[in-house]
């Protein structure tokens, strides 16, 4: 957010904040020890509101629950923010010093009136006030969020909506307040800090910066690096579509079952001229790969660090030897450098980090040693010296600001790409359960207790109006293809709202169904929102 | 709205005595920490850091100068002026007498070496009520595939109930039943654990101090007599599941995790995990052609 992505606040924060919006986020099943931090500032007298289409085991938890329509945050956000200038309630003081474009924000959002909302979102108006209000009133509040406002086709500008209400209440920079985008996986922001990421080198700094160019390619001896961006994952696959993209190496990931519109993807991935896979399974992408490379698993039997929601670097160390043959990343992207003619020797975890440290301020003071002795660190540390940092942005509280001030967006309201019709009139979103993760590739290995079959999860009252028994084998459509599923109701879900996981691709293949329309900014798939039709599998004969 | 961080009331220092020794704590420090700081050695069995003090097991009693009774050190907050003695004949006496009413009817040969070394200590000899003393002995429930639950083990210290409960998970899927020497854990309606409300995070095996609630997997190695704590080794990394950053400690024997656990002083598990931190490691020790 304004330069460095990652969440601005600590998970101690949420334990003593007077107010907490998580927004499409059901923390409590993806995220469970961090509701445990949150579930302590709920105990300790934190209003907490949950904005989700489903009425999740979060949203028990909330004073209120707002259970607005798939895709209609950003109307909702724009018609909070509505309410608290109207009221009042903008903290005009940190909006004129710390913040720029409020003028076209604000002319933005006057078109956003309850009444609008109420239509667009499905939520009573007088609920979107009294929430904007609670918002607006609070001394300290923050708003968490995760794919539920990530995996649209305007996931940047959802993000953009609710950093705006932020801004206008001064919600930022500031103890218990903040931003949070909750990551999905143990390393999603460390991978994002360490440049994976197709514009940034470790540490977010600009590829395309020249002094920033030059000082990386110095470092490496002045090896030939790209000056411009690279593609994101959604582009790499476009890249495929129109056979520019001809060899791709993945690493550690399983976009054969994870991908939206899982059928293109196996198309594409199954047409490369070269596929190089490292992994630490055969997984479905590995099995149409011309090269495996067997892997160590990071996080049990190879030494490293990983990034969590709270910018915190801590430790992952060997506890296992790899079965033989699977060999550490580091030793396998080595000898693949010494196979390509450059010597890059056999680093040890830490001398790859210490080189890291080296050239990305934001973790020059973490060494191993530090991160050991205070349980990890969080980012920005620019020295040996430094604590790390709690919360970011206290900057824009200083008077006048340090550094630059932070933008408003205008956004507006887009709904879904795959449009709700007569034909297709149900919405399809999807997500995770507490005990199972992802494509299943690796819960799959533990029986859980808690696992039922895949099912399609659809309210009641649909189920009685399509003349669908509870359990009975479904078609399930979308634009794009057909999957047969047993059918679960499910009272969490409002009439029109279905849901699905990713978890069990072998018991039904979700993807088939989803929609890889992708949002241009970050490259993420709508998997949120996808339109179906549900129909039964056999005729009842008319009597 | 200026940036200040509310961090509490100011705290007084106060001045106790224990055992004769002149101590300065803050105010709202307990007994037992104020011992602790001294290192004088005080047995607990419902204490825990990361869990509210439930007063229960009164091993921890201590004698205060004025008070009628002995009072629980884990709970009772310094006072100034206080005067206390841990090591009186009447502290003795209660500590070794709870030691062996609970020894004589729980089965506590899995507790800590600490524990064992507090019987010895306090002269506990549970066997002098007779072979005839009642006990809590039952069979060991075994109804899912991540943790067993021992109840001959189980000396009610409250632990996973304050676990499960509003210290950490707020599940709320297990309780104390009954009264009296009939007062056990049960689920709601005493059904088996996969009809109850467990989500099966496991915080409850992480505070047990018996053993009466055990990984599946240690259970199944003791019974095969390949349990060897001295073969185990202990390793921190962080949970490869979602983006919190959960730190385990990895208890490995022959190159297999048989155990996961979270440091207590952790700052973003206190200890406390969910159920694919503590029990979804398998698919990492799954050998075979696909590994």
């Amino acid at each position: 957010m304004f330069g460095a992505g990652g969440g601005t606040s600590s998970y101690r924060e949420v334990e003593q904040t007077d107010l907490v919006i998580l927004w499409g986020s059901n923390a409590r099943e993806t995220h469970p020890i961090f509701f445990h931090h949150l579930l302590r500032g709920v105990r300790s007298g934190a209003k907490l509101i949950a904005v989700d289409p489903r009425r999740t085991g979060s949203a028990e938890w909330a004073d209120v629950w707002l259970g607005l329509d798939v895709g209609s945050d950003i109307s909702l956000a724009n018609a909070m923010a509505r309410v608290i200038i109207h009221e009042g309630l903008a903290d005009t003081g940190f909006i004129a010093r710390a913040t720029t474009g409020y003028d076209e924000f604000a002319r933005c959002v006057e078109a956003y009136s309850l009444e609008r909302a109420e239509r667009e979102t499905g939520v009573p108006a007088a609920a979107i006030r009294d929430v904007a209000l609670a918002f607006g009133r609070a001394e300290t509040g923050m708003i968490c969020w995760t794919l539920g406002i990530t995996e649209h086709h305007n996931a940047t500008d959802n993000v953009l909506a609710l950093i705006n209400l932020a801004l206008l209440t001064g919600k930022v920079g500031r103890f218990a307040c903040g931003l949070n985008p909750l990551r999905g996986q143990n390393n999603v922001q460390g991978g994002g800090d360490m440049g994976a990421i197709p514009a940034r080198f470790p540490g977010f700094q600009d590829l395309e910066e020249p002094a920033i160019h030059a000082k990386f390619t110095s470092a490496w001896g002045g090896a030939k690096v790209p000056s411009k961006k690279g593609y994101h994952l959604s582009e790499m696959f476009e890249s495929m579509d129109l056979d520019e993209l001809k060899a791709l190496y993945i690493i550690g990931e399983n976009p054969a079952r994870s991908e939206a519109d899982q059928t293109r993807a196996v198309r594409l991935l199954s047409g490369l001229d070269h596929l190089v896979v490292q992994d630490i399974f055969l997984t479905q992408t590995a099995e149409l790969a011309h090269v495996v490379l067997p892997a160590a698993a990071g996080w049990a039997e190879s030494e490293g660090t990983v990034t969590n929601s709270e910018r915190r670097v801590q430790r992952v160390r060997r506890a296992l030897d790899p079965p033989p043959g699977a060999r550490d990343d580091i030793e396998l992207i080595c000898e693949i450098a010494t196979r390509l003619g450059t010597d890059w020797g056999h680093p040890t975890a830490e001398e790859v980090w210490d080189e890291c440290r080296s050239l990305s301020p934001m973790h020059a003071g973490m060494s191993y040693a530090r991160l050991d002795e205070l349980g990890g660190i969080q980012w920005p540390c620019p020295d040996e010296s430094h604590p790390g940092t709690e919360f970011l942005h206290a900057r824009l509280w200083k008077d006048p600001i340090d550094g630059p001030a932070a933008p408003f967006h205008a956004v507006e309201h887009d709904p879904p790409v795959d449009l709700l019709t007569d034909e297709f009139p149900i919405r399809l979103t999807t997500g995770r359960r507490l005990d199972s993760f992802n494509t299943g590739v690796q819960t799959g290995g533990y029986t859980s207790p808690l696992r039922k079959r895949e099912a399609l999860l659809i309210s009641p009252a649909d189920g009685a109006r399509l003349g669908i028994t509870d359990g009975e084998r479904v078609l399930a459509s979308s634009r794009r293809g057909s999957v047969e599923v047993p059918v679960r109701f499910d009272a969490t879900l409002r009439p029109g709202l279905a849901f699905m996981t990713l978890h069990f691709p072998d018991q039904v293949a979700t993807n088939v169904l989803t929609i890889d329309a992708t949002d241009p900014k970050s490259g993420t798939a709508e998997f949120k929102a996808s339109a179906i039709r549900i129909d039964k599998l056999v005729a009842v004969p008319a009597k | 709205m200026a940036s200040g961080v509310f961090v509490g009331l100011p705290r007084r220092m106060v001045t106790v005595n224990i055992d004769g020794e002149d101590v300065q704590v803050t105010e709202g420090t307990t007994l037992l920490e104020a011992c602790r700081g001294i290192n004088i050695d005080t047995p607990t069995l419902c204490q825990l850091e990361n869990l509210t003090p439930v007063n229960v097991c009164r091993v921890c009693v201590v004698e205060v100068e004025g008070s009628r009774v002995l009072v629980p050190a884990c709970s009772r907050k310094v006072e100034a002026g206080m005067k206390v003695h841990t090591d009186s004949d009447r502290v003795r006496h209660s500590r070794r007498m709870v030691l062996e009413m609970l020894a004589s009817s729980v089965d506590m040969s899995l507790c800590g070496p600490q524990v064992q070394g507090w019987m010895s200590q306090y002269g506990a000899e549970p066997q002098r009520f007779g072979s005839g003393a009642a006990t809590v002995a039952q069979p060991v429930k075994i109804d899912n595939d991540l943790y067993v639950r021992d109840y001959s083990r189980c000396i009610l210290c409250y632990k996973c109930v304050e676990a499960c409960g509003v210290d950490a998970q707020n599940t709320f899927a297990i309780g104390v039943a009954g009264r009296g020497f009939d007062a056990h854990i049960s689920t709601e309606f005493t059904v088996e654990l996969p009809e109850s409300a467990c989500v099966y995070c496991g915080n409850c095996i992480g505070v047990c101090p018996t053993g009466a609630l055990m990984f599946k997997s240690e259970y199944d190695m003791r019974q095969a007599g390949t349990w060897d704590e001295s073969q185990q080794r202990v390793t921190e990394t962080v949970c490869p599941y979602c983006g919190v950053g959960c730190m385990l400690e990895l208890h490995v024997q022959d190159n297999s995790i048989v155990k996961v656990t979270s440091p207590l002083d952790h700052s973003v598990t206190a200890g406390h995990l969910c159920v694919k931190g503590r029990f979804g490691f398998q698919f990492v020790q799954r050998r075979g052609p696909s590994r």
